[in-house]
């Protein structure tokens, strides 16, 4: 307990400077703004705001990008409740009943009550985040390179149960992901692979690339040759904040969507996503009366609302701790950090115990700027959402365009991204869900290293994956997920489950 | 030839065929594959694109055996307009500066859309264009030339 005081308090000590405060309400405030115009979420809002960060010192980055993240998830909701479009995934559900209490007149409502809840889970998650780290990061140092590969095949597997559809495709998109990332330079024996004498793509493919290509661009095809239908519910927002009334019957809704969404958010290949889903589901399972979800219930707001983000806190565990990734949001943040010199994993916290706890602390200030900011410039964002989509799209362009071209100041990667963004509306067409791609691309290369060390170690002995147990729990636990995916009951389940969307 | 899965059937031709051009690129251009306890850069890869390349398979075959959706037209103008304005960006935005690269890419994106104005696109574009420069090069200091280069 004393050693999680002092750790906070070093982290305001950091986190409440001046400049931290300025580049967090920075980044609260571009997130928002890139994340409420439809169809753009938090992967693309990220990795198009990414480059505004490289120039910055390592704290102020994550600072910022922290706080990107925390505004463009709030944006999806706000663009999710007033214009039924949901930026990603994440806030589908949210779209459900929240666009039903717009168009009762009650967006005002829908909008606090997201907010609100939000910040309550932030706090919690936050709190969890901060206890959970350190204990967890001592386990992460028992880990040799066969328990990082067997982490993450249950990592990419859990991937797999989330995607929608077809699941043998969602693994061979898992596998696509893990090729690409293996384009460039091999680090063991320095020899370029793939690279089809192209110098610049001996570093690689860029990740923002990949990610700005399949989740911004290809969206951006996509909207446009579906047309134009919006309704926005501009003129009657109503009071923003909610009546006791509501509070009473948010509040228990919002405990269990922060408890829910705080577990899921730390499994890996888990996230905000599966969070919304699953507090959906299960308030509208335990509600005594639930005729009204779908209908406008603020239950069916708050529960999601708050779910999703105690998972987008709880999500930095495993990339803190362990330096994995769970989802493709972290995904971003490990291509951040090692931009800056930093190699996520569990020595961060003992090596650099400012950056650390500095990020931790500025999530919590990020959701307070979210509340304290957001609901009173709502009005604002609403303007931006009767915007019509012609003019916004252009903008969109625009901001992509800066970000890729300043990943290296080169045409290259902007070509990259454009051949991305024909490959990902292709993907779009096919019905191949996009994320656990982006996933294996960013796990691709660290799978392969910890993989030959593993055999190294093993002197090619491969049931050393086998006879390690924690690797083997991992691996039994990946097989497990994937023979319940394959049951015929669960997977009825899991189709009715994402048919919402 | 008739399909029974259109969407299975294209994916399954895409998978296997990269999955397998992974595989013949380990061979053709030699990456070496060591052995089992010392990898060379080819044996993940080449592992890889074997599994991805047999999966493709499995979902092309299974894409015969049971009915599923037709894949949509491919919306062509989107596509080039949008593609086609993000390349032109990446190519002259050294040469012609940022200033004028927005407004280029603002209009030349605006023919993917359903209505095409003139004078509305321009003026979003140059107010994107002065928005742009202030944020990202004067706030964030990323460093882009602003005006063309035969001019200064």
């Amino acid at each position: 307990m004393e050693a999680l005081l002092s750790n906070l308090a070093l982290g305001f000590s950091v986190a409440f400077t001046p400049e931290a405060l300025m580049y967090c309400l920075i980044g609260c405030l571009l997130g928002t703004l890139i994340g409420v115009l439809p169809g753009i979420g938090p992967v693309a809002t990220i990795a198009m705001l990414l480059p505004a960060t490289f120039t910055l010192k390592p704290e102020l980055s994550l600072i910022m990008l922290a706080g990107i993240y925390y505004g463009a998830q709030y944006g999806g909701s706000t663009t999710a409740i007033l214009v039924n479009i949901p930026g990603e995934s994440s806030s589908v559900v949210t779209a459900l009943d929240g666009y039903q209490m717009a168009r009762k007149g009650r967006a005002g409502a829908a909008l606090g009550i997201a907010a609100l809840g939000s910040f309550f889970s932030g706090c919690v998650a936050t709190l969890l985040l901060a206890a959970a780290a350190p204990p967890l990061a001592e386990i992460a140092f028992k880990f040799g390179p066969a328990e990082y590969f067997s982490l993450m095949t249950l990592g990419l597997i859990a991937a797999v149960v989330l995607a929608h559809g077809s699941v043998i495709k969602a693994i061979a998109m898992i596998l696509l992901g893990l090729l690409l990332g293996l384009v460039g330079t091999d680090v063991n024996s320095g020899m370029a692979r793939f690279n089809f004498s192209i110098p610049e793509l001996s570093d690689g493919i860029g990740f923002v690339a990949v990610a700005m290509g399949v989740f911004g661009f290809a969206e951006i095809i996509k909207n446009l040759e579906q047309g134009e239908e919006r309704e926005i519910f501009v003129n009657k927002v109503g009071r923003l904040l909610p009546t006791m009334q509501d509070i009473k019957e948010a509040f228990p809704a919002v405990l269990r969507g922060t408890g829910l969404g705080s577990l899921l958010g730390i499994l890996p290949g888990g996230g905000a996503v599966l969070a919304s889903f699953s507090a959906y589901t299960f308030e509208k399972k335990i509600a005594k009366d639930s005729s009204q979800f779908g209908k406008g219930d603020i239950r069916g707001v708050a529960a999601p609302e708050s779910a999703n983000n105690a998972a987008a806190q709880t999500s930095f565990i495993p990339l803190l701790t362990l330096g994995i990734p769970p989802n493709p949001v972290m995904a971003l943040m490990v291509g951040a950090m090692i931009i800056q010199g930093i190699q996520p994993g569990p020595q961060v916290m003992s090596e650099k115990p400012q950056l650390f706890w500095g990020m931790i602390v500025s999530m919590w200030i990020g959701n307070l700027m979210l509340v304290i900011l957001n609901l009173p410039l709502i009005g604002m964002w609403i303007k931006l959402l009767t915007v019509p989509y012609r003019l916004l799209y252009p903008a969109i362009l625009v901001f992509c365009c800066i970000g890729v071209y300043s990943l290296s100041n080169s045409p290259f990667d902007v070509v990259v991204t454009a051949v991305f963004g024909m490959v990902g509306y292709l993907f779009v067409k096919l019905d191949c869900e996009p994320a656990p791609l982006l996933l294996g691309f960013i796990l691709g290369p660290m799978m392969e290293e910890n993989l030959r060390r593993a055999m190294l170690l093993s002197r090619g002995d491969a049931t050393t994956f086998l006879t390690r147990p924690l690797s083997a729990t991992l691996l039994g636990i990946s097989v497990l997920l994937l023979v319940v995916i394959a049951l015929p009951a669960i997977r009825k389940k899991r189709e009715e489950a994402f048919v919402e969307d | 030839m008739h399909l029974r899965n259109p969407k299975d059937f294209w994916s399954g031709i895409m998978f296997a065929a990269i999955g397998f051009a992974f595989a013949v690129i380990v061979k053709v251009y030699d990456y070496p594959m060591g052995t089992a306890s010392r990898m060379g850069p080819g044996y993940f890869p080449f592992v890889l694109g074997l599994l991805l390349g047999v999966l493709g398979l499995v979902i092309l075959f299974k894409s015969f055996v049971a009915d599923g959706e037709r894949v949509s037209a491919l919306a062509w103008r989107p596509i080039v307009w949008i593609l086609g304005a993000v390349i032109v960006f990446g190519l002259t935005v050294k040469l012609i500066g940022l200033a004028l690269a927005i407004i280029v890419l603002v209009m030349i994106s605006a023919f993917g859309g359903h209505e095409f104005k003139l004078k509305e696109q321009l003026i979003a574009g140059v107010i994107l264009s002065i928005g742009s420069i202030g944020v990202f090069v004067y706030g964030l200091k990323l460093p882009f030339p602003i005006w063309p280069q035969f001019l200064g």
